[in-house]
């Protein structure tokens, strides 16, 4: 197991600069998850960590070596990917062993790696059924089974569950959890889904245009976010901006996350419309459009009800607000 | 019910319409097969009739089998297809890989000037091909042949490939160089198997012209025990008597290992195609 450096890291595509010189420390054992919106660059830094793409300046360093110099399969690394990438000409079992084949193990040892992982993955079944015969579950993995096969320093995960749906998700991202804790391993995620971000992570690191915005634990970047990017991104549904000089407030904006807004048919702060309600059972998320502030999500809890274009009054608990300058910093 | 009328009647104007092609296609094809089993009278005076009883004749056949080596020619030509498309598959798979998959200087440039040979007939080189061959003592043999029609497949071969080449996802390569495979490795044992449906038909595409070519036989490859197929049945065509017998059935016997080729080709064509729709 080993702890990943980037120092001062960049990356550019003929003009244009992809990852604006970046230092970033995942220590041991830690999962880190770099979260962004597309064209971000995290999938780009990934892959410069796994040596699929060469680096323009910096050094990667993994478990205090240099790395950035050697080609992918001698990085001590394995990768899962979105599209799972199992090879379609090999059985599950040779899937899992070809690492470990090419590395010149011998076959006891080989056969001893894959049925542990198979084990740890419930793959047994499987083992000698070819790609094409399995669910996209399966093949996700199965993909998982052959990175943990070559016992690497460091994972890493193209977002692995993009193509999978919705309840298959929920459970593969528990069982990348659950393994986590029992590998111990370094592990580096790549999402552009932040409830798969807050969910897993130790860390977060958020990324813009190749530049990183904050780095923190889910709590961290929930609780204190750097600016109004951050803020926007960590939480679901999103966090609400208004205009501070409305409300009386210094700074430009007050950021309001939508369970910290109170929702009142006879008075408040903000008059404002319904304008759109969507009921989940446990909770009510109301859509209430301003002609100052713009769309603001509420969130109830339990079952409300409001006529479409009812006159509310929205008013924000502004001891739990966040306070943004013009340039989108935070202010305390 | 009436709305599938339409779709019906249209079905059947469709299979009419593509019949008619396959009939007009395959008659020519037809009247050499049948006339090649009748007698020289029967081929003049009823030249589109099946051989019957009265006029089935098989001395076409048994003049191509005296005469000539037809054996080795039928070998001949067979080498000289085999060989050229195994080297344009090869080439041509690895290039269009190299452009696909590569970026390096001049990336665009050089996939154009490979394509370029699409636009050119190799044709016009003739006699630059034929000193060059004269030069470096391939006169005469089947190598000369090789390579022209190697020259002369690779454009197309390199040009479709590579197009296919770049539907090949990139997350399987990279998994390969993950897990150590060498660049050689990937492109034989993940990339090719996965383009196989275009390979197949660039094999389609490059076989038929080299099968039935006669220039380049004619000019580099005149001699005995090197012509092949096509170039055997012209002994049969002389400046003032034509024996149609033997040239038909001459004929008739050179659609066989090329209609075999093709059969072999298409059913990778078509498992290809049903792999990819079923995954």
């Amino acid at each position: 197991m080993g702890a990943l450096h980037l120092s001062n890291v960049s990356k550019s595509f003929g003009k244009t600069e992809v990852i604006k010189g970046l230092d970033l420390t995942v220590q041991d054992g830690e999962f880190c998850v770099f979260v962004g919106p597309s064209g971000c660059g995290k999938s780009t830094l990934l892959r410069m960590i796994a040596g699929l793409e060469d680096l323009s300046g910096g050094d990667v360093a993994l478990d205090g070596k240099i790395i950035s110099t050697l080609p992918p399969a001698k990085r001590e690394i394995a990768m899962v990917f979105q599209t799972y990438a199992l090879y379609p000409h090999l059985t599950v079992r040779q899937n899992m062993g070809l690492a470990l084949k090419q590395a010149g193990e011998s076959k006891a040892a080989i056969e001893a790696a894959v049925t542990r992982a198979s084990a740890m993955l419930e793959l047994g079944p499987y083992l000698d059924r070819r790609p094409a015969e399995l669910s996209g579950g399966q093949r996700q993995r199965v993909a998982i089974g052959r990175a943990i096969v070559r016992r690497p320093k460091l994972f890493l995960f193209d977002e692995p569950l993009s193509n999978l749906d919705a309840a298959l998700r929920v459970a593969t991202r528990i069982e990348i959890a659950r393994l986590h804790r029992d590998l111990g391993a370094t592990m580096v995620y790549v999402t552009h889904d932040q409830v798969e971000a807050m969910t897993l992570a130790d860390k977060i690191v958020v990324l813009r245009a190749g530049v990183v915005e904050q780095v923190g634990s889910p709590m961290e970047l929930y609780n204190n976010p750097a600016n109004t990017f951050v803020a926007g991104f960590i939480g679901s549904p999103q966090m609400n901006f208004l205009k501070a000089d409305a409300l009386g407030e210094h700074g430009a904006t007050l950021g309001i996350r939508p369970e910290h807004l109170t929702l009142s048919p006879l008075h408040g702060d903000i008059a404002a419309k319904v304008s759109h309600v969507e009921k989940l059972g446990g909770e009510t998320l109301v859509y209430v459009r301003h002609d100052h502030h713009g769309l603001l999500t509420v969130r109830l809890f339990g079952e409300h009800d409001f006529a479409y274009n009812a006159d509310v009054f929205v008013t924000p608990d502004r001891t739990r607000a966040f306070r943004f300058n013009a340039e989108g910093k935070r202010v305390r | 019910m009436r709305a599938t009328h339409p779709a019906k009647r249209q079905s059947i104007a469709a299979h009419a319409v593509l019949l008619t092609y396959t009939l007009i296609a395959l008659f020519p094809v037809f009247v050499i097969v049948i006339n090649s089993f009748k007698s020289r009278r029967a081929i003049f005076a009823e030249p589109l009739m099946p051989p019957l009883p009265g006029n089935f004749d098989l001395v076409g056949y048994a003049t191509v089998m005296k005469q000539g080596d037809f054996f080795q020619y039928f070998l001949n030509s067979m080498t000289v297809t085999c060989a050229s498309l195994f080297f344009v598959l090869l080439f041509g798979a690895m290039a269009a890989f190299a452009l696909s998959e590569y970026r390096f200087r001049g990336n665009m440039l050089m996939g154009l000037y490979l394509a370029l040979g699409i636009m050119i007939p190799i044709r016009l080189g003739t006699v630059a091909i034929l000193e060059l061959m004269v030069a470096t003592g391939l006169v005469n043999t089947l190598t000369s042949l090789v390579l022209v029609y190697t020259a002369q497949g690779l454009p197309l071969a390199v040009f479709i490939l590579s197009e296919f080449m770049k539907t090949v996802s990139d997350d399987l390569k990279n998994a390969g160089r993950i897990d150590g495979l060498s660049e050689y490795r990937i492109f034989f044992t993940l990339v090719l198997p996965l383009v196989r449906p275009a390979m197949a038909t660039v094999a389609v595409f490059t076989m038929i012209p080299i099968w039935n070519d006669l220039w380049f036989p004619l000019i580099l490859a005149p001699s005995e025990e090197v012509k092949t197929i096509t170039l055997g049945s012209q002994v049969f065509i002389g400046q003032f008597v034509t024996n149609w017998n033997a040239v038909l059935s001459a004929l008739s016997l050179a659609i066989i290992p090329v209609l075999v080729l093709y059969l072999i080709f298409s059913r990778q064509l078509i498992r290809g195609i049903t792999a990819g729709a079923v995954k």
